[in-house]
């Protein structure tokens, strides 16, 4: 039996996973558990047959004839599959778990099942884009996916503005999947099959109109900017394991694509890497610009979604840069960086939005400035919240430095010098990374400030209640993920390898850890560590014979701060918004004081999507009214269709006669 | 061997000093005698000796913020050169980890100060996150012109590299990306015209207000590692400006102490020549050091 066999049982077990709950009671929990324990034996299924390539067993590939004309049922697994798989295998089933208490079916009897079914079907479907070799498959499991998290995310449809984030993102994954259609069919076209193979010469011509239908493609499912417009609203209204597996991983799915396609496209011109290099620059600045001026906490995380995808596609396009100068330091850098990235954020985003559930539970909104002192009443969350903060800021000891240090390295490197020869252009790109780290650490520290830290702004905030168990245990486990990865980087560095070899079709590539030293980073992380503990020792030790005592907050003097006097997230972004407002069109809405007593007043201020608002509804508004016209040619009557279809037929087999 | 227990006793024992040292230099243009250099060190002694006063809105994160800040501070005191001396801990790609080790710093010190609760503090942290926004990458564009100079990625080479280096040709972008660093020193280290370290009820300050509710031996660490942070900046923007060694270590030593109090003093001189800028003006002046340290690399790379 070939390992594929088991992997496609697995995804068959996480596809159909929400399947028994359909079939039980809408009141009853059983059908949820069942398909949690589906999930688990899937995703164990799965990360066993992971294990088992891993450790050698034949590079495994398979083909089925089936039904479809000029297509085969090839699925295959190679290191960059793996890599995408281990995320779809993990977080799927960590949000199934949380779900058991975050999204209970007793609670939700109206879409609990809709919502099992179609996460189950999500999961499945992200497995099976990433081990499809063959066009058609890709195209079915992509649509699988697309279509089957457009059911997850929009469950509580009986809201307008679920309706209206769930069509916007119909519309953007379908504008994907169109570019997608003509990706394959160019492809096959131009290769006489639609088998995903790469060793194939492709003209470079022929190459770049792929790859750009790529770029844009799998760029509407990633989010790079600006074909981002519909991932705040899906992800800020979906469920919230559905928003992690949605961020954590369905992004990723995008990234894949340019990865595969890239990989496919092996000569490339000289103007790929560059173009890469500056989309993903301006997704990361903009993106996390963007997220600071949010006041609902699920847009702002998939604001920073945006950010991190930008991050992994600037290691891509030095990876590009690398590929095409024949750099073999660039490519390992770049793509080690951005692949290892693909998988730290798969672990912090999802812990970032579990977290955000179980605020959202415990305060009843998503707004930020309605929170805060939730640390006291919520004191696991909130570390845990820190643990992914500090992950998604980058900084050390946590994951989410190991992947960026990479990417800096790279780009560093393409100063030149040694044996090097460098193109310095491409290291501006540092400038920016170094930028986007700032604004990412204001961000968090914003929500984390706001969200948990003071005390609190409203009576919700101030009676919130602890997460069940079965919520914090996924977020625990995600947490640990970031933290053995910051701390041990060296042991994903063969995964990587493979990987980078694999994407440039050379067996001698080296070794990432060759170039820098990785190991470094563990040795940092426990002295970091190591230094922390000595202070905080120190200090105990001075605080030993000292009286503590607690009072007020000092406040200069104040005798009864209350929460409502406290900074808002908005006002502590406020000037940083204003910093940009060159890209963000923040709207305040104040009102005049007039008169020696004035009547009450407020204030309002929020930072809407400048794409979708300045961009892309005025455009779909403009189209809506043009088209109308056409609709004289639908008349309803089917007869008149099929003297369309008549009339087609000749104007063909007129145009095809005078072109022979 | 020896210039590392150097390294590691000059680190731990000589940033309250440069403290000391501006105070002295503003006392003086201020027509008064001033309180003697080695104050900072009775005033960090005192305070360690002192009761705490805890916020009851407080959590852990409050006593983690000085802790985690003086830590990272220290760690990255380990990976710059200090005088003509290797770092004790250099590796290719340790620049970033410098870079980041005050991110880490910023990230705790701004949450501990909002975890108080308070406006002014909000505020303090709300700017400190602000402008280091806009110092970041001035700083990052100063690396990649020492990196370009050295052809190394790791601080210890890419700091000695104006030394060994210098020439005409790089003598212009490290001019450039000395007067940036400069900039970027003021503002990091919250010294006027960015920020006034001595004014106490202004709402127009950063660090100060980030702190006000630290007390006892919290805010001893705190004293002692902006001081740190002080003395390693300070040290990184020697290498640029005063590329000269002697070569020999006895030699060396001692004057890399001269150097790191005579830029204490300059930075005294500043103070007490200049106000502070509208707080509005701020980012003009640290985009402004951006731009430096921009040509700086431009300039080279041409």
């Amino acid at each position: 039996m070939n390992v594929l066999t088991f992997l496609l049982a697995a995804i068959a077990l996480l596809g159909l996973s929400g399947l028994p709950a359909c079939l039980l009671s809408p009141r009853s929990s059983t059908g949820q558990h069942i398909a949690t324990g589906m999930m688990a034996a899937g995703s164990l299924l799965g990360l066993a047959c992971l294990a088992a390539v891993l450790a050698g067993h034949a590079a495994p590939a398979l083909s089925w004839s089936w039904r479809i004309p000029q297509s085969l049922f090839a699925v295959g697994v190679d290191p960059v599959s793996i890599l995408f798989l281990f995320p779809v295998f993990i977080v799927p089933l960590l949000g199934s778990v949380y779900g058991l208490s975050y999204w209970k079916q007793a609670e939700h009897p109206a879409n609990g099942q809709r919502v099992g079914l179609f996460y189950g079907v999500l999961a499945g479907g992200m497995a099976l884009v990433v081990i499809a070799r063959d066009g058609v498959l890709f195209l079915i499991a992509w649509e699988l996916m697309a279509i089957a998290a457009y059911f997850a995310a929009t469950a509580e449809d009986d809201k307008p503005e679920v309706r209206r984030a769930g069509w916007i993102y119909l519309i953007a994954t379908h504008i994907g999947t169109l570019c997608l259609l003509a990706l394959f069919a160019y492809w096959r076209y131009v290769t006489g099959s639609f088998f995903l193979e790469s060793g194939r010469v492709i003209p470079v011509e022929e190459a770049s109109v792929m790859f750009v239908l790529a770029l844009v493609g799998f760029g509407f499912k990633a989010g790079l900017m600006p074909l981002h417009v519909w991932l705040p609203g899906a992800h800020a209204n979906a469920p919230s394991h559905v928003s992690a597996v949605m961020s954590g991983v369905m992004l990723k799915m995008g990234v894949y694509g340019i990865v595969r396609t890239t990989a496919l496209l092996t000569s490339g011109a000289a103007w790929w890497g560059p173009a890469v290099l500056a989309v993903g620059a301006f997704t990361s600045v903009a993106g996390i610009a963007f997220a600071i001026g949010q006041r609902d906490l699920k847009r702002l995380l998939a604001y920073s979604s945006i950010e991190n995808v930008g991050i992994i596609a600037m290691g891509l396009g030095l990876a590009l840069i690398g590929r095409f100068q024949g750099c073999a330091a660039w490519v390992l850098l770049g793509l080690g960086g951005a692949l290892l990235h693909v998988w730290n954020h798969s672990l912090f985003k999802s812990l970032l939005f579990f977290n955000a559930g179980a605020i959202i539970h415990a305060a009843g909104t998503r707004e930020i400035d309605r929170m805060g002192g939730l640390a006291k009443r919520l004191p696991v969350v909130m570390a845990l919240f820190a643990v992914g903060a500090v992950a998604i800021c980058a900084l050390p000891p946590l994951n989410g430095f190991a992947s960026e240090w990479l990417i800096y390295v790279g780009l560093f490197r393409t100063l030149g010098g040694g044996a090097e020869t460098g193109t310095p252009a491409a290291a501006l790109a540092a400038v920016a990374l170094a930028m986007t780290g700032a604004l990412a650490v204001a961000c968090f520290v914003k929500v984390l400030g706001a969200v948990f830290l003071g005390a609190p702004r409203s009576e919700a905030a101030e009676h919130a209640h602890a997460p069940a168990a079965t919520m914090v245990a996924p977020m625990a486990v995600l947490a640990c993920g970031c933290a053995g990865i910051g701390f041990f980087p060296l042991l994903t560095m063969p995964l990587l390898e493979s990987a980078a070899r694999m994407w440039t079709g050379h067996a001698e590539l080296g070794a990432i850890a060759g170039l820098v030293p990785v190991r470094q980073l563990t040795v940092a992380g426990f002295a970091l560590a190591a230094f922390v503990g000595a202070v905080a020792l120190i200090l105990k030790m001075a605080l030993r014979q000292q009286t503590v005592r607690t009072g007020l907050t000092w406040d200069c003097g104040y005798a009864r701060p209350t929460g409502r006097m406290e900074y808002t997230g908005s006002s502590f972004g406020d000037s940083l918004v204003n910093l940009t407002t060159f890209l963000l069109r923040p709207k305040k809405f104040r009102t005049s004081l007039r008169g020696l007593f004035p009547r009450p007043s407020g204030f309002k201020s929020l930072v809407p999507d400048t794409v979708l608002d300045r961009l892309v509804t005025p455009v779909f508004k403009a189209v809506g009214q043009a088209l109308p016209r056409l609709r004289v040619l639908q008349q309803g009557q089917t007869h008149v269709y099929v003297l369309y279809i008549l009339i087609i037929m000749i104007v063909l087999l007129v145009w095809g006669s005078m072109g022979s | 061997m020896i210039d590392t227990v150097l390294h590691v006793v000059v680190l731990l024992l000589l940033p309250p000093l440069l403290l000391g040292v501006i105070t002295k230099i503003k006392a003086w243009f201020a027509g008064r005698v001033g309180a003697p250099v080695l104050q900072p060190y009775y005033d960090l002694a005192k305070l360690m000796r002192r009761g705490l006063v805890l916020s009851t809105t407080t959590t852990w994160m409050f006593r983690a913020g000085p802790i985690v800040t003086l830590a990272t501070v220290l760690l990255a005191g380990l990976l710059i050169p200090i005088g003509a001396a290797d770092a004790p801990v250099a590796f290719a790609g340790d620049l970033i980890l410098f870079a980041y080790l005050f991110g880490l710093a910023r990230f705790f010190t701004t949450s501990a100060a909002l975890d108080t609760g308070s406006a002014f503090e909000g505020m303090g942290s709300a700017r400190e996150v602000t402008f280091a926004c806009l110092s970041e990458p001035a700083l990052f564009f100063a690396l990649m012109v020492l990196a370009k100079i050295s052809g190394s990625i790791s601080l210890t080479s890419m700091l000695h590299a104006p030394a060994s280096t210098l020439s005409a040709g790089v003598a212009a972008p490290l001019v450039l990306i000395g007067i940036g660093l400069f900039i970027v020193l003021l503002a990091e280290t919250c010294r006027i015209p960015v920020d006034d370290p001595t004014t106490h009820l202004e709402l127009t300050m950063i660090h100060e207000a980030m702190v006000l509710d630290h007390s006892g031996p919290l805010f001893s660490v705190i004293l002692y590692a902006s001081a740190v942070k002080l003395f390693v900046l300070g040290t990184v923007l020697l290498h640029v400006i005063v590329p000269f060694e002697f070569g020999r270590a006895w030699l060396d030593w001692p004057l890399y102490v001269v150097e790191i109090l005579g830029l204490a003093a300059v930075i005294g001189v500043v103070e007490s020549i200049m106000a502070r800028l509208q707080m509005r003006h701020v980012p003009y002046l640290l985009v402004g050091a951006m731009l430096f340290c921009g040509f700086g690399f431009i300039l080279l790379i041409r």
